[in-house]
């Protein structure tokens, strides 16, 4: 594809944009990161439409720029854990080939809370942490569910664009 | 959708509701014995009665305030500032993290004898 780099530009602000929305919607679930991840849509639909090297540089780029325009350096690392652990499951998902992309995306959901749980576990050497574990996952199932039926519909019609 | 979808999202919402109900199992112990357990970089700093009002510095980072049976993190100097705006904890179980100062402040059952031994 000749416009390759315009396409990706277009998703890089998409994704910004819904990182932006998100921070206005007031959730805390306690784990810094942890987040509804509106952002997933974008990097699903990179996922299933350009394989999962364009969708891990989106997420990356991603993961930084909202953070250097939105939040702080901090953030960025505990954010890039959940990222690319979600973004690893999701690639090996999609290669198996079980599961269709709303459930590719809700085990992205998921890992991406299980990872920043994780993070903050280690840093933090304390095992309380892990009371969040039930409210993390079921959160991760009901964003990824939104997000990959979403996805759905735009990778259905995305295909005409493309011809 | 597929079938394995709908397994999938069963599947860990009912591990989800599990451990809640471990947790809300495990909670059973008297309020009025519990203990606010601070712990800094994994090392615990101190424990107080939730029963009891009082303002506790924590090093020089954060600030932790007890009043009327829940605890609050009243100040911290971390950038991100989400275990200050992180809503009150009284529940056995229930804590505050503070990630960049690695602060973490729990409230734990005084009833049942703790595993702080074994963990040290
Ligand atoms: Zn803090």
């Amino acid at each position: 594809m000749k416009n390759r780099a315009a396409y990706f530009g277009v998703f890089t602000a998409l994704a910004l944009i819904l990182s932006y929305v998100e921070l206005l919607i007031p959730i805390n679930f306690g784990i810094p990161g942890a987040k509804l991840g509106l952002a997933n849509l974008v990097i699903v639909v990179v996922l299933y439409r350009n394989g999962w090297k364009e969708a891990f540089l989106l997420s990356v780029v991603r993961i930084v720029l909202a953070g250097f325009m939105f939040t702080n350096l901090f953030s960025i690392l505990y954010s890039l854990a959940g990222g690319i652990l979600s973004l690893g499951v999701m690639s090996l998902l999609k290669w198996k080939n079980i599961f269709s992309v709303t459930g590719v995306s809700i085990a992205g959901g998921v890992s991406h809370n299980v990872g920043q749980l994780l993070v903050a576990m280690a840093v933090v050497e304390t095992y309380q942490v892990g009371w969040y574990l039930p409210a993390l996952l079921i959160a991760g199932v009901l964003t990824g569910l939104l997000i990959g039926i979403l996805s759905a519909g735009i990778l259905k019609r995305i295909r005409f664009i493309d011809g | 959708m597929k079938k394995s979808d709908w397994f999938l999202a069963g599947g860990i919402l009912i591990i989800a509701v599990a451990l809640l109900g471990y947790q809300f199992l495990a909670n059973g112990g008297d309020p009025s014995e519990s203990v606010v357990v601070v712990t800094v970089d994994g090392e615990e700093y101190g424990s107080y009665p939730l029963t009891e009002d009082c303002s506790v510095d924590i090093g020089e980072t954060n600030r932790l305030v007890i009043s009327g049976g829940t605890a609050v993190m009243e100040w911290a100097d971390c950038p991100d500032q989400i275990c200050v705006h992180h809503s009150s904890v009284s529940r056995n179980g229930e804590s505050i993290i503070c990630l960049p100062n690695e602060v973490v402040v729990s409230i734990q059952g005084g009833a049942e004898p703790e595993l702080d031994g074994m963990v040290q």
